[in-house]
């Protein structure tokens, strides 16, 4: 594929991922990134061409430990919600900074369950922060591998295109 | 943790910086520590990170772990920017700490948090905060915080 070609699928892939609805638990759902995750693209250059797949890739870590973790203190016989909140709150911060917006509001949703210490709530949560996560870091890898063709074959990522 | 390296030209006498500042950058999260080393390197700044109060404190001279020359690594950091929310020593312990070190009191610490609660806010800049910022950082946060620096420098 052409590099031309290539820059306009990952522009087009870019914006969707910005503005994909969906239906969910929690009503209408925006989409899977917001403005933080330009900002991240703004900061890769040739002196750093990694950057944002480094990045991601330490949320996917950070990520998975976290929700492993989650799963295992709500399966506890007694809930300690305070540690469950901590690591929500982890991974509200971890995917506020990549601008994975979907899973940030999740944890949102998540934090005020753990307040009501409802653990109904905290397991709806739990489950669609699995689901949500699993999908962004799917659309990331994609976007991430696209971003590599582009730079292999000489291209340039044009992130001045997803301004909006 | 990885070290800058970090000399007493950086800052003189009530002046302006001559080379890049040096800023030791506080965090628990990976993720974090990552995005806002990025940020400051971009912004021309020797960065060195710590992923918690004790070990920046030790980096600072401060912790059990007593280096040979304290003066070195005073003059080695410029500028100290922490995260709120941490286990165990938080961001504004740690900020108590370093404003009760006659050694480290006049270095300015920035407080980052994801949380905008003006009480919170107003706690830190009374203990002596130059700066609280909202995360997640952006380019445009690290020039304001670069500016708002320079400023009091000179």
């Amino acid at each position: 594929m052409e590099v031309v070609q290539m820059q306009r699928a990952w522009v087009e892939y870019t914006k969707s991922l910005f503005r994909e609805f969906s239906y969910s638990f929690f009503g209408w759902m925006k989409g899977f990134l917001d403005a933080q995750f330009q900002q991240l693209q703004l900061l890769q250059d040739e002196s750093n061409p990694d950057f944002v797949a480094e990045v991601v890739s330490l949320f996917f870590e950070d990520s998975e430990r976290l929700l492993s973790d989650l799963t295992f203190a709500l399966e506890q016989q007694s809930i300690d919600f305070k540690k469950v909140d901590a690591h929500v709150h982890q991974l509200k911060g971890s995917s506020s900074s990549i601008g994975a917006q979907r899973v940030k509001n999740d944890c949102i949703a998540f934090r005020s369950f753990c307040e009501e210490q409802n653990i109904e709530g905290c397991q709806r949560c739990l489950q669609q922060v699995k689901q949500d996560y699993c999908l962004v870091k799917s659309k990331l890898e994609a976007l991430i591998r696209l971003e590599q063709q582009i730079v292999a074959a000489g291209g340039s990522i044009p992130v001045e295109e997803l301004s909006f | 943790m990885d070290g800058g390296g970090g000399s007493r030209e950086n800052v003189m006498a009530g002046g302006a910086y001559t080379e890049e500042p040096h800023v030791l950058a506080v965090d628990d999260s990976l993720v974090d520590r990552k995005l806002v080393e990025r940020l400051l390197k971009n912004s021309s700044c020797k960065v060195t990170t710590a992923e918690n109060g004790l070990r920046a404190l030790e980096y600072l001279g401060l912790g059990d772990e007593k280096r040979t020359s304290l003066e070195d690594n005073v003059s080695k950091v410029n500028l100290i920017i922490t995260d709120y929310c941490m286990p165990g020593m938080t961001g504004y312990e740690l900020l108590k700490k370093i404003k009760e070190s006659s050694m480290l009191k006049e270095i300015p610490v920035v407080i980052m948090s994801s949380e905008n609660i003006p009480t919170r806010i107003n706690k830190c800049l009374e203990e002596g905060a130059q700066m609280f910022m909202l995360k997640p950082l952006k380019q445009s946060d690290v020039v304001k915080l670069r500016c708002n620096l320079m400023n009091c420098r000179s």
